[in-house]
């Protein structure tokens, strides 16, 4: 994801684009090593679950266990940990994604969790984002989960770029980055003690910019806020804050109209989109290749708060 | 960027190169891999902006993601990094150097393609010729031998720091290779760097003939490695992943259930013999699937569904041996097994004790029965040893539960090599390089 992008170049790459047959090794080699990781979760485990937001990453995921199954055979359930405060245009395609695979889709609510009393906000606007943790570690203790398939990329995060591809969990979810068990190989020890359980990460060494390739050679749906659309925002802090019933402008903030896109999508409160005419994923492709600033640094409120919040998340149970 | 690059659908043959980095601490393993990235242009804004300490960058501090590892200054565990050139895409394991995370170091470099030891000039007596080096760098080399990591490349860093720049890099060459040579470890290269400054990592041009150097900067290099080659030309073998059931149905003739897996050595087409461990029954291949279930023939390092021409019992962890004129093509399923172990855990191994070992998908019950010799890592003497340390590589021989088909790590790196697992704590505790 080189910073300088020349126009003559990027004209020529899209007149060549329709003219080159769909080759790209690097794109094979990471296709492969997912297949084999999602094949051995459901080898090596009892109750493994794959997370399924919706969001490109775990579209990118399902698209390799069709392959590595075939449709309508994905032998785990997808699981979705909702807080409530997602995009509508992400939830109603999640469903819609899984009724066509003929998955089984359990989505366990944040609002449970805090109408039983396990979730407590500090204050009603508080981001639901991090209390996820909670909710997630009981549909575990519910469902017996022994393996969560997630969709993290080591491209995203300092903290993710240090943990395993199979990372143990002990009984109250929680990250051990100092302990972490030696991943040599494709041996993976996969043996568990009672109440432990795997978080498993197989795009693992995909980047933003090789998802986006996958996408484009896969022809693979996604939501439509990936791609431009008009969108009331605010500019806070050169974050371009969506304008919703959740988010509603601040005193003396003027709301605008901008022609926007999601580069990632996740709870309302905390994901901001950037500007962007792209309309396809090629188009997507060269503004990755473009991009000075990282997809969280551009679009996460809740990254920014410490240089490790998001290790001590995942020491909390977060994925 | 090239054209390949930007276009999401023209070709594009370039291959990932693994790459680890090693060395002891602070010889500046972290901020070469910052070098490495900021000079190429792969880092983003905020990132850069984020690694600004009393208001310079520190380069370490991009790779160092862990709050201890910023709270000691030190690296605990691999961090992966992702960056291309026009040549060639990368991914980096920024192994750790302290000799307490070997195991993490051990991890980095099963999968690397590529080592580059870092050798930190300012730390050695350099302008003795017959000099000493450190032993983390000793270690490290004859790790990244054991785990027949294909090209290892040593650089000389922080040369910017001593008086002699020349004379020093000239007699830790000379030591470098001498070590090597010995220890039959094959270099690939010795490249003069400066990881704080940025001379001889990507770009050459300000400081061509420094250290009376004048090869290519240390990026040329790793442009040139080659990936890890896979192990076609021995008999084809391959262990059974997962098993593809097709329910509902009674019928258990011919294709009704797929073996898919990896193809660990060799390759597989319709019509192979092959014989399955550990029961010993003998089949044909009626079918092979690449992992898109295109009908094909399969070669090693990628995933295959076999179909056989008759219903035999085959599970997860079974292997499908090549059969050539009806005897098995070399490999020899046995229950003894003598190894090279780099042992992990921080309990001590000792002879007596009862492990897990996994091979391929097959998890079967090892006991140590004695400890062969443990290696000096300075000397490379072969030691006796009742028992082995954390860290330590010693020679050990197993007995196992169920006969394993097994081929020296030099041969088949697949065949070749299973890990130990603590049956109580679980923790995998060895990395077993079959002799």
């Amino acid at each position: 994801m080189n910073a300088r992008t020349e126009n003559a170049v990027i004209q020529t790459a899209l007149q060549q684009a329709h003219d080159h047959h769909l080759s790209n090794a690097h794109l094979d080699a990471l296709e492969e090593e997912t297949i084999f990781i999602l094949r051995e979760v459901a080898a090596a485990f009892e109750r493994p679950a794959l997370l399924f937001s919706g969001g490109k990453d775990s579209l990118v995921m399902l698209k390799c266990a069709e392959k590595a199954f075939g449709v309508g055979r994905i032998p785990y359930p997808l699981l979705m940990i909702d807080t409530g405060h997602n995009f509508p245009e992400v939830t109603d395609f999640r469903d819609q994604r899984a009724k066509e695979l003929g998955a089984e889709l359990i989505v366990r609510n944040v609002e449970d969790s805090m109408a039983r009393g396990t979730v407590r906000l500090a204050h009603p606007g508080e981001s639901r984002n991090v209390h996820q943790s909670v909710t997630l570690l009981e549909a575990i203790e519910e469902f017996r989960f022994d393996a969560l398939i997630g969709g993290a990329r080591r491209d995203e995060e300092k903290a993710r770029a240090k943990e395993r591809i199979f990372s143990h969990r002990d009984s109250f979810g929680q990250w051990q980055p100092k302990a972490q068990r030696p991943e040599l190989w494709t041996l993976f020890n996969t043996r568990l003690q009672q109440g432990e359980h795997f978080r498993v990460f197989p795009i693992s060494n995909w980047t933003e910019l090789d998802v986006w390739q996958y996408i484009a050679r896969e022809n693979i749906a996604l939501p439509s806020i990936y791609y431009t659309h008009q969108r009331e925002v605010v500019d806070r802090r050169g974050l371009l804050v969506p304008v919703t019933e959740l988010t509603p402008p601040r005193d003396g903030e003027t709301v605008q109209v901008r022609d926007v896109r999601f580069r990632t999508v996740g709870d309302i409160t905390c994901t901001c989109p950037v500007e962007s005419l792209a309309a396809t994923p090629d188009d997507i492709v060269i503004e990755t290749l473009a991009a000075e600033v990282s997809e969280r640094g551009a679009t996460r409120m809740d990254d920014k708060t410490s240089d490790a919040s998001m290790e001590k998340r995942k020491k909390d149970g977060y994925f | 960027m090239t054209v390949a690059e930007l276009s999401p659908t023209a070709q594009d043959t370039r291959s990932a190169l693994r790459l680890i980095t090693c060395g002891s601490v602070d010889d500046g393993k972290s901020t070469l891999i910052g070098r490495l990235l900021v000079d190429s242009k792969a880092v983003l804004q905020d990132h850069l902006a984020g690694v600004q300490r009393h208001g310079q960058t520190d380069l370490a501090l991009l790779t160092d993601g862990l709050s201890a590892e910023r709270e000691q200054g030190i690296t605990i565990d691999v961090a992966y990094r992702y960056f291309s050139t026009e040549a060639r895409k990368f991914i980096i394991g920024d192994a750790p150097g302290h000799e307490q995370y070997t195991r993490n170091m051990v991890t980095a470099a099963s999968s690397a393609d590529a080592a580059v030891v870092l050798v930190d000039a300012t730390k050695l007596n350099w302008a003795d010729a017959a000099l000493q080096l450190l032993p983390q760098t000793r270690r490290h080399s004859l790790l990244l031998k054991l785990l027949r990591v294909p090209s290892i490349v040593f650089a000389v860093n922080k040369l910017d720091a001593v008086e002699d720049s020349a004379v020093a890099f000239r007699h830790i060459t000379d030591a470098l290779q001498a070590f090597a040579a010995q220890a039959e470890i094959p270099v690939t290269a010795v490249v003069p760097v400066s990881a704080l400054k940025g001379w001889n990592v990507v770009d050459a041009s300000e400081h061509a003939g420094w250290c009376d150097y004048n090869g290519p900067t240390l990026l040329e290099i790793l442009e040139g490695l080659p990936v890890t080659p896979s192990d076609t030309a021995l008999p084809f073998a391959f262990a059974v992943q997962w098993v593809e059931k097709f329910s509902g149905s009674s019928d258990t003739s011919q294709g009704r259930r797929v073996f898919w897996g990896r193809v660990a050595t060799g390759s597989v087409q319709p019509g192979q013999s092959v014989r399955i461990m550990p029961n010993g029954q003998t089949a044909v291949v009626a079918q092979v699937l690449n992992h898109v279930r295109n009908p094909q023939a399969v070669t090693a390092g990628h995933s295959a569904g076999i179909v056989l021409d008759r219903e035999v019992d085959v599970s997860r962890g079974d292997w499908l041996l090549a059969v050539e004129d009806g005897s098995p093509a070399t490999l020899e399923a046995k229950r003894e097994i003598r190894a090279t172990v780099a042992w992990l855990d921080d309990e001590t191994l000792v002879p007596g004790r009862v492990y897990w070992a996994l091979h391929g998908h097959r998890w079967v019950k090892a006991k140590i029965k004695r400890i062969v010799h443990r290696l000096d890592i300075h000397t490379l003497a072969e030691e006796d040893a009742q028992q082995l340390e954390p860290n330590a590589i010693g020679h050990i021989e197993l007995a196992l539960q169920e006969p394993l088909a097994t081929l020296p790590f030099e041969r088949s790196r697949t065949l070749g090599s299973l890990v130990l697992v603590d049956t109580a704590s679980h923790r995998t505790s060895g990395a077993l390089l079959v002799l």
